[in-house]
Formats: C-alpha cells, structure tokens, sequence
C-alpha cells in the first residue's frame, strides 16, 4: 500500500513549493510532484553550455512578497539578491538615459532630455508609491466575491474598501491606472522620447497588448509595485540564478517535511463524484491524497488534467475563454567578454565613471512609444517584430559564480513573439527569431556578435513544450482587467478554490498573478488550512 | 553617481579628509579637516569659502516674470526693488510649503530664485498665460559663500563693486579678477556673509583669487558640515530635516504651512492671490496647530542624568537630524528635528516642532535622549529661534 498524503501538490514552480512550504508547517504531509528533472518551473537555472548558467526564463526579483521570505526563512535556504542598480536605455542615435538607482542623479540624466521630466520624475514616483500602497494588502489577501454575503467575505470587501479609503486622494488615478494605456499614462507627465518608451515598455511584458493599448497601464503597477527591502520599485538579481529562489523554496519545504518528486509528469487528476482524490502519473503510478493543489495554469489544470466531463459546461466555457495568449520570448547567451554598446565610448572619460557601471543594471531596448507600438503591429498580425522590444541584463556583473572567470550571460527578454504565426512553425521560424533579436541589439553593441559563445532562442511554443506554459504566456494568463482579482482566473472562483471538492489551485493563473511572487503559493495553503483540510 | 561642482578640482585637493557629502547630486565637501571645528570657528571669527553651488538657480525674464513671482511665493515681490533680494517660502494650492529659499530682483522684470530643490515644474504650471521665460541655470551658475566678520575686508580686496554700500538681503554686481560676478549679501550662517554667483567655467578663477587675497584675513575653506551648526545657532530651518516639502511628503500629517514654521511673517495675504493663500486665509484666523521653535537642553539635569553613569555629558559636534520625541505631561507634544551643541553658546540647542499650546518661550518640555544605551528624558526649555544672531549680520 503505497503512502497516501494529506496534500499533494502539482508542479514544483516556486508557486507549488510556496504552497506546499506552509502546508507542511502547518503539519501536513505532502508530497509535490513536477513533470521536469529539476525544481522551479519558469523559476529555473540550467547550464546550458558547459561552465555558464543561464536564468532560462525569469530573471530579476522584486515581487516575492516578503512575509513569504520572512515566514519561511528563506535566506537560510540559500536565498540572496544582488542589487541591480538602474536602467540603460540606449537610443538609435548613440545616445542613452541612465535611471540610477539615486534620485538626485537620476534627475541629472533626465535633464539631459527634458528637465520638465526631472522634476516631474519624483512627483511621478510618488503617485506609483501610493498606487503600490493601494493594491499592496490586496497582494496577501484572497479576493472577496462582490456578489456573496457571508460574513467573512464582508469582512473582506470592508477592508478593500478600508484601504481605499485611506488612500481615497488617489482613486482616481487608480481608475485611470486600470483603464489607459501605458503610453496615455506617462505622456501625461513626461515629454523625453526614451524616458516615455522604457517606462511605458513596463506596461507591456508579458501581455499581448501595445503600450497604446488600453489596459497596459496597469501591467505598469505590476511590474513597479515590487518592493526589496522596504523600497517599492526595487529588482535584484538571485545569486546563482533565479534557479536558487526555488531551491530556497523546496529547502524550506523540505524542512518542515514536505517531499518533493521530479521526473514525475501528471497525466490526469483523479475525481470520484465530484471529488479529487489524488492524482494519476504518466505510466499509470496513483498517488492518493485528501486534498490535491493545481499549480499549473487553468486551462492546463481544467481542461488538460481534470477533464471537461467532470465540470459543468458553464465553468469549462468560462476557462476555455479565458486569455493566455503567448508574447515573449527570451534569448540567453553566453560571452566571452563584457559587451560595449556605442553609447557607452568613452563614457569613463566623460562621466568619471567605467562602463561597467552602467551595465550593472537593466538595458532597455525600448528608444520611444512608436517603436514598442511598430513591435507590436508586427506581433498583431502573427509576426515576432522585425525590431523587437528587449529587457537585457547581465547577471555575471553581480555573480560571477554564473560563468568562469572573465566571461558573462546576458539574459534577453523579448517582445513581440506571438504564439499564433502567421507563416510557418516556431521550430522553423526559431533561428530567423534569434538573428532578428542578435541584429537588432547588435546595432547598440558593435561588438556583440564576436563575443557569443553560444546562444539560446526560447519561442512562445519552447516555453510551452519544455516548461508547461501554455501558449507560452509568461503570466499563466494575461493580467488584463477582467481577469484580475475576484476575476482570477474566473468568476466565482478567485478564492483559490475549484468546482470540484477537495481540489484548489495555487499558480500564476489565481490571484494575484503572475510573476515571481509566492502570493498565490501563499493565500492558496492558507485557505486550504482554513477549510480544515 | 555624484560629481564634482565647478570647484572640484580645488576642493578635491584640499579634501584630505575624504569626508563628501551627497547635495543634489554633487560632491561637496562635508569637512576638510578631521574636525569641524576649525571651520565652524571660520565662520564665527574669520571668513569661512563654502561651495555651494549645488543650490539650484533659475532665471525668469520677460514682461510677465513679476506676475509670476506675486503668484508663486507668499511675499510681496512688488516690494523687493532691482538688485533686492527677498527670503521666502512658496506653497502649493492646500497652502504647505514646498519650499522657501531667495529671490533676487536683477532688473524690473528680471528675477533668479535660488531653491534647495529643483522648481522648474513648479514656475512652469504656473506661468500659463505668462508672458515670460524661464531658465534653469543651476549647472551654469557656481556660487560660493563667504560668511564670518572678515568677509567685507576680503570681498574689498578682490571685488570692484560697492561691497560697503552693499546693505542686507541686496545685489551688486562688478568682477572679481576679470571674471563677472554677482555678490549678494545673503548667506545660511547668520554672519556678516555674501555669496557670489559666478559663471560655472570661470569658476576656479574666482576661489584662487579669494583665498590668495584672503589669506591675510584668515579665510578658511569650510565644509558644509560647519555651516549646518551655524544655521541651527541662527534658526535657519533645513528642507527635508526640520519640515518635508509638500512635494516630497507622502501623507498629509507629513505637510506643514509656512505658519507652522515660523514664516507667517513671509505670508502677505492681502497682496493679492497667490497659490495657497485661501488654505492660508483660513489657517491665519484658525491659527497653526503646530509650531517650529527652538529648544534648549538644560545643562544640569543632563550632566546629573550622565553622572549618575559615570559618564560625561555626551555633546553632538555635528547637527544631528534624527528626529527625537519632545514631551509634556500629557505626552508626546512634538520632535526635535536637529540638534547640536553650540561651541559658540555653550548650550546644547536645537530646532524643535511641539504643538501650539506648547510654542511660548520658556515652556518646559522633556526630549528623549538616549543615555548609556537607555532611553531617558531630559528637562529642556522651549525658546525663541534665533539661537544666536550677531548685530554684524546686518549692520
Ligand atoms: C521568459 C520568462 C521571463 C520571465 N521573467 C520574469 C521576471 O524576470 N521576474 C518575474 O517576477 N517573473 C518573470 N516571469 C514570470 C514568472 O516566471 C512566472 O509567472 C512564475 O515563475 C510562474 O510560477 P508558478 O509557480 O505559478 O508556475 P510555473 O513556474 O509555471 O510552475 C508550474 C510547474 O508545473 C510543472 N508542470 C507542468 N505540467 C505538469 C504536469 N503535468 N505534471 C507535473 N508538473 C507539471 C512545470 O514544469 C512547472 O515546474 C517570466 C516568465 C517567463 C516565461
């Protein structure tokens, strides 16, 4: 008789770690189990040319909640970040705009471009702060249902409307937050064309939608309401790679028993009369369980390893319609030398400081609105845009223990690389992907095509074949509005909760959403505890 | 990263301490010496040379650029005449100061606003329908302060305008070797003082030329960390230390109107409308809730409460700005956002906020003090700011 669990959990991302983390302390047996040979899903480091370690998909940190890391201990598990300090966001024309991690300096380099946008930077600043302050207790609490009247939902809805309150002067930014484009939202404040184009391009990662496309500007809160150390805003680099976010996950499981199993692809979800049971693995292994957890994506979890027989029509049309369309893609490389973009000659002599310094940070490839808006025309119609929007950082600059000695890995996150192509398949379009995303970068850094030692391209369909993502959506779905909160993934079942009895979910796809967070892991275990399971 | 001001190449030779400050983005010498000492007696007794021209400077010109001027700050702007210059806070709508600093009338319709933050934004919103430009002459404009009773003997030594007949809070203009300056008599220590305004690439010329002059008048390059005791001895309140800017706060209890600091008198509510003045309207017949004031710690108490330790009473030489509580019998009635000791009063004083009730001179309060690693409270006296202000200042 094999060992039956309280708790199995589906999916070592760092979700279904976080989950399976606090039911253990909580004294629960549970057993995860994930498809891969390692732990962490979008959350991973691979060596994947011998010697350099590759961030294969995420890549910087900022949304991890810190309660999570505070209540798991992490950083005894090895969890570290390394500052990233600022943004290069470098121009067609050899120029660039530096945002510093100081705000005085910051300023001097806003000035260059319009010192209306230096001024207004810190004004600017501080409206994101009190946006952050209004969805942040939002971020460690379940969704209360608008329709229902139980008394703990009340409660719920009460305390929403608690912290609206309290930052009532800012509803209607709120408002305005959640219905414009990013690209509306900043040219309210800013004039500077790369000042507009890198701060709007946070609008657009991970969605299938233009910086001129209403919706977008609240992917912009997203991606600022992050904090590290007391500081909205803030991003760092994981030492040893974003893989070592998860390993620090899976020790602190680990050490309040949970087990965790790789190599172990689910093939379906066991249900007897409405109930799940446990769960089915590929070659036929059962593993039974009271409760089973869901950290893959909705229509993976639904309509994949549930089944739509076992749901009602209902529920199976509403996660069929929900959005997960693919956007981006990633290309990793790995270098023999430190690369020297053109804006940056003889910086050291102009500026007093080495290059260097301005590479320790993030490099936007993002020069003005119209470009991001072109990438995105390209993408609208089934193209990976001929001049690709880029996150870029080079994680080696903070760790070096990411390659030998000398050597680098630059992480290149990409945009536009629709799931759906027009012409052809992604296993053949996937090197004319690379060239464009190599060319594109190649005319800021004259010098990047003789120092790559090997590159990586992952499309939409690689981060749907290899790490489960399906359509090759970064988010387990797209953050847009009618999705978010008590709208996540679906109506009526924003509480982590699902129709069938003793089954939940915990992924990107719950509230509140993607990215590298732990808040669904979290809020998920806590109402599993609470209805005794 | 910071860099240099104009006089970098001067002050980094000189900075032997290695002891910088961040001030807006620039490196400014904290202290030359191990101590400040040396130089804070500069400023008391000789001629202390400050760079400060990490101060930012606008220019605002045009036929248009007075009705800005009535419209942004608090004071009467029509009463400052050409080459006068004027100390004064600026509010937003709800009437809390976003900053205060000085105003100097070049011509009839000619103005630089010197600010301790950057105003562009805020002179631009409000010069809609303004016949008028606006400059940002920050990184253009060096500017050094020459502050301490020997500064007169030494600007006459070097300078060819009017400096004896250069009163209080006026301009003139004239050159220091072949170099065109402005030389203001205005400062931040509540000395006899000037700044001059000098232009940033001629800057290196102006310092050689005051120190070769100035040494027989024991002129001393001085740090800011000097000045920042001087102002607290001459009740000068310090943006982001004794009060948050409006601008910066991020809750309203964070905001404070020039009546809570002490600048009432730079409010002139019957000049005509100005941005605040209906919140301010109200605030004068309410009257402030709250107000800036000094504070001095009394001696005895404080010697007996480190006695009793075995320890000697243990004097801040800098102006520390972390805020302690301030209390009354009821309770917490305040903070004292910096505190010093001044050498010069041999008293330990400080710039305090308390709540109106508590703002007469002479009220007894309790500040918290930190004694052996335990939190006590000592006896201190609630007083009138300035700490010290020699008649020299203006004479
Ligand atoms: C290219 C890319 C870049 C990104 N960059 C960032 C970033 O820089 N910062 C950031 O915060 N976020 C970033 N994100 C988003 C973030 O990585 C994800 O939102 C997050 O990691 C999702 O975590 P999860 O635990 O919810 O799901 P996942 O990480 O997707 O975990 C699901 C797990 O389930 C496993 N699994 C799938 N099917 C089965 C099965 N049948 N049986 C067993 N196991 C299965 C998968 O292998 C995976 O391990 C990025 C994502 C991508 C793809």
């Amino acid at each position: 008789m094999t060992k039956r669990y309280d708790a199995v959990v589906i999916g070592a991302g760092h979700n279904g770690l976080v989950c399976a983390a606090y039911l253990a302390r909580a004294g629960k047996s549970v057993l995860v189990l994930e498809r891969r040979h390692l732990v962490g899903g979008a959350t991973v480091t691979e060596e994947v040319f011998p010697g350099f370690k590759f961030s294969v998909c995420s890549y910087v940190v900022s949304l991890m909640r810190p309660r999570i890391i505070s209540e798991l201990d992490l950083p005894r598990f090895g969890f570290e970040l390394l500052p990233l300090d600022g943004t290069l966001s470098p121009t067609p024309d050899g120029d660039y705009l530096m945002r510093w991690h100081d705000a005085e300096e910051t300023r001097r380099e806003l000035a260059r471009f319009s010192t209306a946008d230096a001024e207004a930077y810190e004004q600017f600043g501080k409206l994101m702060y009190h946006l952050a302050m209004t969805v942040r207790p939002m971020l460690s609490a379940t969704p209360p249902d608008p329709s229902s009247l139980a008394p703990a939902n009340l409660a719920a809805l009460a305390s929403v409307g608690k912290t609206f309150g309290r930052n009532a002067d800012h509803l209607y930014d709120l408002a305005k937050l959640m219905t414009m484009s990013s690209a509306d939202f900043v040219e309210e404040w800013f004039e500077s064309e790369p000042l507009l184009g890198s701060l709007s391009a946070s609008g657009i990662i991970g969605t299938f939608l233009g910086p001129r496309s209403p919706g977008s500007a609240y992917v912009m809160l997203h991606h600022y309401m992050g904090e590290i150390d007391g500081q909205f805003r803030a991003w760092g680099l994981p030492r040893g790679g974003m893989g070592a976010v998860a390993e620090s996950i899976a020790g602190a499981a680990r050490s309040f028993g949970a087990e965790i199993r790789t190599a172990a692809p689910i093939e379906r979800i066991l249900v007897e009369n409405g109930t799940a049971r446990g769960v089915v693995l590929e070659g036929g292994e059962e593993v039974r369980a009271d409760t089973v957890v869901s950290s893959l994506d909705p229509k993976r979890t639904f309509l994949g390893l549930v089944g739509a027989e076992h749901l009602d029509d209902e529920f199976v049309s509403a996660i069929k319609r929900y959005k997960i369309r693919g956007s981006s893609g990633k290309v990793n490389l790995a270098l023999d030398a430190l690369p020297r973009p053109t804006c940056l000659e003889g910086i050291e002599h102009k500026t007093g400081f080495p290059a260097e310094s301005y590479l320790r940070g993030a490099i936007s490839i993002s020069p003005d609105i119209d470009y991001l808006e072109r990438a995105y025309r390209d993408a609208k119609y089934g193209r990976f845009s001929r001049r690709p929007y880029m996150d870029i950082v080079l994680p080696t600059l903070a760790d070096p223990s990411m390659a030998p000695p000398g050597k680098h890995v630059m992480s290149i996150f990409v945009q536009y690389a629709p799931y759906e192509l027009a012409e052809g398949t992604w296993e053949q379009q996937r090197e004319a992907f690379g060239d464009t995303v190599i060319d594109t970068l190649a005319d800021y850094i004259p010098n990047l095509k003789d120092i790559i030692l090997h590159r990586q391209v992952i499309t939409p369909w690689d981060l749907e074949q290899k790490f489960g993502l399906t359509q090759g959506n970064i988010f387990h779905g797209e953050l847009s509005l009618e999705q978010l909160f008590f709208l996540r993934p679906v109506a009526g079942w924003a509480d982590y909760r699902t129709p069938l009895k003793k089954m939940y979910q915990c992924g990107s796809g719950t509230h509140p959403g993607g990215g590298v967070m732990g808040a669904p892991g979290r809020l998920a275990a806590q109402k599993i505890l609470a209805e005794g399971a | 990263m910071a860099v240099g001001t104009p006089f970098h190449p001067r002050t980094s030779a000189l900075n032997k301490s290695l002891n910088w400050r961040h001030w807006s983005g620039y490196f400014t010498a904290g202290c030359y010496h191990d101590f400040i000492q040396p130089e804070y007696a500069a400023i008391r007794n000789k001629a202390a040379l400050i760079d400060v021209s990490p101060l930012y400077k606008y220019s605002v010109e045009g036929p248009g650029a007075t009705a800005l001027m009535q419209r942004v700050f608090t004071r009467d702007v029509s009463k400052c005449s050409p080459m006068q210059a004027i100390y004064t806070p600026w509010c937003d709508s709800g009437g809390q100061v976003m900053q205060e600093g000085t105003v100097f009338r070049l011509d009839d319709d000619s103005y630089q606003v010197n600010a301790a933050e950057p105003t562009m934004r805020w002179l631009r919103l409000n010069s809609a329908g303004l016949d008028l430009t606006i400059a940002d002459r920050s990184a253009a404009v060096a500017a050094l302060a020459l502050q301490g009773p020997t500064s007169r003997r030494i600007l006459n030594a070097c300078f060819d305008g009017d400096v004896d007949g250069l009163r209080f809070f006026h301009l003139v203009a004239g050159t220091i070797g072949s170099v065109p300056v402005t030389v203001s008599r205005t400062g931040y220590t509540g000395d006899l003082g000037y700044e001059v305004w000098i232009p940033a690439d001629r800057a290196i010329a102006v310092w050689d030329a005051l120190l070769d002059v100035g040494q027989p008048h024991g002129i001393t390059p001085c740090g800011i960390l000097a000045m920042d005791v001087a102002r607290v001895e001459a009740g000068f309140i310090l943006i982001d230390v004794d009060y948050i800017s409006a601008e910066r706060a991020l809750i309203p209890e964070h905001t404070s109107s020039p009546y809570e600091l002490g600048l009432g008198w730079a409010v002139k509510l019957d000049k005509g409308n100005f941005v605040g003045r209906d919140a301010l309207v109200a605030e004068s017949a309410r009257g402030a809730g709250r107000r800036v004031v000094g504070i001095c710690i009394d001696w005895e108490p404080l010697e007996e409460i480190h006695a009793a330790d075995n320890l000697m009473p243990d004097l801040p030489q800098l102006a520390c700005r972390e805020p302690v509580p301030v209390y009354a019998a009821e309770g917490q009635v305040g903070r004292v956002t910096t505190r010093c000791w001044s050498t010069l009063l041999k008293k330990y004083i400080g710039i305090a906020t308390v709540e109106a009730c508590y703002a007469s001179p002479g009220t007894a309060v309790e500040m918290e003090l930190t004694v052996n690693f335990r939190r006590r409270r000592v006896p201190a006296a609630v007083v009138q700011l300035p700490h010290f202000r020699p008649p020299r200042m203006r004479e």
